[in-house]
């Protein structure tokens, strides 16, 4: 029976990471269910950016409060995972500390010195988030869109890191303890522990301190794995996507729209002078697939578009800065995002039920995102701009307007009216093309 | 009019090849307001003695009020029909006096056959300052405050910020910058075709923000670079019963005063 410790802890972890790579797995097939976008080139300048953006979170300092706090959170995180790594090994081996036996006993000293300090920080940050979040009135944080579950999914997080924090703490207090009474092998440093929480456990029996370190200890490691299998249905995918959403960025510049490639050979073959307009039509293909224009569901967009969705923090960074929602219109480009996280959700449990996508009678467009959102936009790009792993909201919004308008004639009238008259006048007013030099014969 | 404005078709004739191809597009050609920033962009040109030409009856429509509401096969049929007609006058270099056409010929033409180098009017004037081509005297305008309202398709969509500044600065009066200015720019309202229809509901216009915001700094003068934000700002202006105070003016219109034109 001396392994059941040793067991039980492999075959939590088994359990952990195998849920959490079926969930990776799923949402990789529903990106999938995008279109094929080429963002394979300018491969040097993409990790530039990756690294840049991502790893070294330079967007996130546009808003230096937020931006500092979120540094500290995401230093602390990546550095305190590096414990995850002693951990499974002291789990599967029964070992105590095993990292002193590697790093040696005064590099280990500083590395757990430097985890104390980080953790205390990252605990600072996360009550201060807690408060800024709930209590400080901060108009992004207080919107409609992020009633319900979104708002209650960024509190857990919050909380969820508290409580891995304070088991942090819990554990080294009550294993420095026993250090000091040579019950344990002195391994490391603690300058925060042997402070704070050190005093109150001096009292405890030797018993009541072996029982409360190793439950810090599992109540961390099992902690860790709920978190990362909590992921999948948080807003706090970013930590893992943000990655590979900054990498597959748009690198061209922001006023740039990609021209479509079908409409090109329509306006070539209509404008071709050597056409023959009375020539046979080539046999159309019968099995082909009708060209759709622009999108109305998730799979008339690409799978970066998709990626964006499931990468969206739901900060609220573009919208604070849209300047269609800061007049008070209806559009949201967090909510873009946050509709098509929702529709690609939704297609995914009807493939996991059905085995394949079978038609649900719904679209992105109208069950999801209204029209009114969708014209309300001035194409300016400072949502693009605003995102701190450059999520593109407006691609998606361009693209469901020219669903509405090449699919459905359904632009608002007084656009219809601008569209007609580029075509007769080709000027958006009703000038007379003859007239265009008019001006430089006035005074 | 002082001196005739040549077309492409005129220098055509004559076996010439300008410069440099105005392209004063739809704002500059009929609108009253932008009619006057394309005579003054006109006039500092002929005064450096730029060669440059229009192509007057021949140009379309960019495109980009189409494009932007979801009308590919609108915009492609003018961007095909004005990448016809330059390249048939082989044209390399292209000025603008408005940043959607400079964004569109710049960025979207080239995938459709349109290959020139494009640059928006602020920075071809800069670089004529820099080649001392153009100089420009202050003067006119020390002690005056100018706020300069950054056009999206100039600043976020292309990135371009500091043309226009450098001309602002070398006009002798101080800038003020806005509050959000720069990449974090406020949009005029009127990109994305919303210049041709009537915002959806809200609280307010988005040029009344805007216009607010650069009234806050107690400015002589708004600069823009764009004929769509001039028509927004200006209206802004009017709103608040300062169109007495504060003027809404080009950078070109600017640089044609200094120099009296």
């Amino acid at each position: 029976m001396e392994y059941i410790d040793n067991i039980i802890f492999f075959i939590a972890m088994v359990v952990g990471f195998g849920i959490f790579f079926k969930s990776l797995k799923e949402i990789y097939r529903n990106i999938q269910l995008g279109k094929n976008i080429d963002r394979s080139d300018q491969k040097a300048k993409r990790w530039e950016t990756m690294s840049r953006v991502a790893l070294g979170q330079s967007k996130m300092v546009k808003r230096p409060v937020a931006g500092f706090l979120h540094i500290l959170v995401y230093v602390g995180f990546v550095i305190i995972n590096i414990e995850l790594v002693e951990i499974i090994i002291d789990g599967i081996f029964g070992t105590h500390r095993f990292l002193a036996v590697i790093l040696g006993d005064s590099f280990y000293n500083v590395f757990t010195a430097i985890l104390e300090v980080l953790a205390l920080l990252v605990i600072i940050a996360v009550v201060l988030f807690f408060i800024r979040r709930n209590f400080y009135g901060i108009k992004r944080f207080t919107m409609k869109e992020l009633f319900g579950w979104p708002k209650h999914d960024a509190n857990w997080i919050l909380i969820i890191e508290f409580a891995l924090m304070i088991a942090f703490f819990t554990m080294n207090s009550s294993d420095w303890v026993l250090q000091q009474r040579q019950i344990l092998e002195t391994h490391g440093s603690f300058p925060i522990s042997s402070n704070l929480l050190g005093p109150v456990f001096q009292n405890f029996s030797d018993n009541a301190l072996i029982f409360t370190e190793r439950g810090a200890w599992w109540f961390h490691f099992i902690g860790i794995l709920f978190f990362m299998n909590y992921l999948y249905y948080s807003k706090h995918l970013h930590i893992l996507l943000a990655f590979p959403n900054t990498w597959y960025a748009n690198l061209k510049p922001k006023g740039q729209f990609n021209n479509l490639d079908s409409v090109t050979a329509e306006i070539k073959l209509m404008m071709d002078p050597n056409a023959d307009p009375y020539a046979a039509q080539p046999e159309a293909d019968p099995n082909a697939v009708p060209e759709k224009f622009g999108a109305s569901d998730i799979f008339d967009l690409n799978k970066v578009q998709l990626m964006n969705a499931y990468s969206c923090t739901e900060c609220g960074r573009c919208t604070a800065v849209c300047p269609a929602n800061i007049t008070g219109k209806k559009l949201s480009p967090r909510k873009i995002m946050m509709d098509t996280r929702d529709r690609i959700e939704e297609v995914g449990k009807n493939i996991n039920k059905n085995g394949k996508f079978v038609d649900d009678g719904k679209m992105l467009l109208d069950d999801h995102i209204q029209r009114e959102e969708l014209w309300a936009c001035t194409t300016c790009n400072a949502c693009v701009e605003a995102c701190p792993i450059l999520i593109d909201p407006l691609s998606i919004i361009v693209e469901m307007r020219r669903f509405l308008v090449m699919e459905q004639s359904a632009a608002p009238q007084e656009l219809n009216q601008m569209m007609s008259n580029i075509e007769n006048n080709a000027a958006p007013w009703q000038y007379n093309q003859a007239d265009r030099l008019k001006w430089a014969n006035e005074n | 009019m002082e001196f005739t404005i040549k077309t492409m078709a005129e220098y055509a004739a004559e076996g010439k090849v300008p410069e440099v191809l105005f392209f004063v597009g739809c704002m500059g050609s009929f609108d009253d307001r932008a009619k006057k920033v394309t005579k003054a962009l006109c006039k500092i040109l002929h005064k450096v003695g730029v060669e440059f030409a229009v192509l007057g009856q021949e140009e379309s429509c960019n495109g980009d009020p189409a494009k932007r509401a979801g009308n590919e096969f609108i915009f492609q049929m003018m961007a095909h029909t004005n990448i016809e007609i330059m390249n048939g006058y082989g044209v390399k270099k292209i000025v603008t006096a408005c940043p959607h056409c400079f964004n569109i010929i710049k960025n979207e033409y080239p995938g459709l056959g349109g290959n020139y180098e494009v640059m928006h009017h602020t920075q071809f004037l800069r670089k004529l300052m820099e080649e001392g081509r153009l100089k420009i005297e202050g003067g006119t305008f020390k002690g005056k405050k100018i706020t300069f309202h950054d056009p999206c398709y100039l600043g976020r969509g292309n990135g371009e910020y500091e043309a226009p500044r450098q001309l602002l600065q070398k006009l002798d009066s101080e800038l003020v910058e806005m509050k959000r200015c720069k990449s974090s720019g406020l949009c005029c309202g009127a990109g994305g075709a919303q210049m041709f229809k009537e915002p959806e509901k809200g609280d307010k216009d988005i040029n009344i923000e805007r216009t607010e915001e650069a009234l806050a700094e107690k400015p002589n003068i708004i600069a823009t670079g764009c004929p769509f934000c001039s028509t927004m700002i200006t209206d802004g202006v009017k709103h608040f019963n300062k169109n007495d105070e504060v003027a809404v003016k080009d950078i070109a219109e600017l640089l044609a005063e200094a120099d009296d034109l």
